[in-house]
């Protein structure tokens, strides 16, 4: 029955040539995977990016969920979940860096830099440098205030390492978690186009803190002057950069809403900011107190003697 | 076995031809064997299924863990590019260098009139941890390190550190100054670019290429806060 010629593998063609020859049959056509039916097939490539990127920045909440939900598919509990937010290589990372120290008006932090790959490195190892850098940096600028007085022994005082990490820690996790909680309550009542995820806004956290390791280097100098400016400078810097974040989450809101809300970013900044300078930091003219309190009572004494 | 088959519509031919008929012409040349043993090589080296080990004496099996310790410690203080750190890890040798360093590093008594330096708890912590939180970053950042061969090669690089310790111990027994204190650090400064550069050696291979940064950065700040408690130590 079967003979050596039937058992040559016919060559059918391409779909559109046996259509051609038996235009009745039924073809099944298998596209590529990510062209769906709706778009028709004559547009090259480069134009659907387009058209995606544009949908990108105008519509931000529903693509980029989307987005967020097709790449981290693994179950919570395996170790390849928590590898998805670690996907950044160093540019990336020094890239998000330079966007926290150089705000410019108009660019979001968030869609410039972080696209919908937020990453836990940076925030979680930059408050850990700023942990240690405010440690040590309070006890060299402790010791070198009381440098020359004999009464004063130097301790590496080790309990203020963990007193700071509590402190940037719960810092750089409450507050994005109660400001999460907060814009999504707002967005069931008014509809925002721009929202964020809570991975997202602990990232912007995060890199903002960024600007306080030199800054909390600079403290050292034990000029009260100095320290002030220095803080002036870091917040304008670190507070506007979340300021300009999170007012497109919240201009749609009503007026002072949205503004209270700014306000209350930059304001929990500065409470950090000078809350660590005032505990880790002796002020500079501590020194000369000691010398004051030693006359005045004695001249109190004999004044009262005296009289 | 060659199985006939009844070919139907087979003119012409009445008797059924075997299946694979012509592979009985193929004929297989003398000088090729194929013939053999199947023998599994001797394994004496590895110690788990060996079990004489745990015939042997007490003392035999404290050298050799002390050797094979002292054989790291070797490659530590003279880093080469050699796999011996990460293939055969163990944790004795961290284990002894991380109580060495906290039980140097500890506050002499708990009733100092303001809390000084670490308590003996704290350093452990620290390192363990430390060494700990920066193996979990290697691995979540994409390195094929195993999680015990990264301890190992954090644990063994804090000798150089221990080192500088034991030196500035000494050096406090001395009359305190700048010149004592410019002593210590140039000692802790040298011993803390020389475990960066040993665990860097070990380490920077197994990450990818665009994240050799990010991993080896973590290190720093560890070594670099070891390297501080230790020149901050000051007797009491």
């Amino acid at each position: 029955m079967a003979t050596v010629d039937d058992l040559q593998f016919e060559e059918f063609g391409d779909a559109t040539t046996s259509l051609v020859a038996t235009p009745d049959a039924t073809t099944i056509r298998i596209e590529d995977p990510d062209e769906t039916p709706k778009h028709p097939p004559a547009p090259p490539r480069s134009s659907r990016r387009e058209e995606d990127d544009e949908l990108l920045g105008n519509d931000d909440s529903d693509k980029t969920e989307l987005l967020a939900g097709q790449k981290k598919s693994s179950p919570f509990w395996t170790f390849e979940y928590y590898q998805t937010f670690f996907d950044v290589d160093t540019y990336q990372v020094f890239d998000r860096i330079k966007g926290s120290l150089l705000p410019i008006p108009g660019k979001n932090f968030v869609r410039l830099y972080i696209r919908s790959n937020p990453d836990l490195y940076g925030p979680f190892w930059i408050c850990a440098t700023l942990v240690f850098a405010i440690a040590i940096s309070g006890n060299l600028s402790n010791f070198l205030i009381h440098l020359g007085e004999k009464t004063y022994h130097y301790v590496p005082e080790f309990r203020k390492v963990s007193i700071a990490a509590t402190i940037i820690y719960s810092y750089a996790w409450l507050v994005p978690l109660a400001l999460w909680g907060f814009l999504m309550w707002r967005n069931s009542k008014v509809m925002n186009i721009v929202s964020y995820s809570f991975l997202e806004i602990v990232c912007v956290y995060g890199y903002s803190l960024f600007i306080y390791i030199p800054t909390a280097i600079l403290w050292i100098i034990p000029q009260k002057a100095v320290r002030w400016i220095l803080v002036t400078v870091a917040l304008g810097i670190s507070g506007s950069v979340l300021a300009m974040t999170f007012w497109p989450a919240v201009r749609e809101d009503n007026r002072r809403i949205a503004l209270a809300t700014i306000v209350t970013i930059v304001l929990l900044h500065m409470l950090l900011s000078v809350g660590c300078l005032a505990y880790f930091f002796d002020a500079p003219e501590m020194d000369h107190l000691p010398a004051a309190t030693v006359v005045t009572p004695n001249q109190t004494v004999a004044a009262a003697k005296s009289s | 076995m060659a199985e006939t088959v009844d070919v139907p519509g087979d003119s012409g031919t009445g008797s059924p031809r075997p299946l694979f008929a012509g592979l009985s012409d193929i004929s297989i040349s003398q000088d090729i064997p194929v013939e053999g043993e199947i023998t599994i090589p001797m394994r004496s080296q590895i110690r788990e299924f060996d079990s004489s080990t745990l015939n042997e004496s007490v003392q035999n099996t404290i050298v050799r863990d002390l050797k094979a310790v002292g054989k790291k410690f070797m490659h530590v203080l003279y880093p080469r590019k050699s796999n011996t750190l990460l293939r055969d890890w163990d944790l004795w040798g961290p284990l002894i260098l991380c109580v060495t360093l906290a039980l140097m590093l500890q506050r002499g008594s708990v009733d100092s009139e303001k809390d000084g330096g670490p308590q003996f708890a704290e350093v452990f912590v620290i390192v363990w941890f430390g060494a700990i939180t920066i193996t979990l970053n290697s691995k979540l950042l994409g390195g094929n390190i195993s999680f015990f061969q990264s301890l190992c090669v954090l644990g063994y690089c804090i000798l150089p550190l221990t080192v500088a310790m034991l030196v500035c111990r000494l050096v406090l027994f001395a009359e305190p100054g700048p010149i004592n204190f410019t002593v210590r650090l140039f000692v802790v400064i040298i011993m803390f670019v020389w475990s960066i550069v040993a665990s860097t050696a070990f380490l920077a291979d197994s990450q990818p290429p665009n994240r050799k940064a990010l991993a080896v950065y973590p290190v720093f700040l560890f070594y670099f806060v070891i390297s501080w408690m230790i020149l901050t130590f000051t007797p009491q």
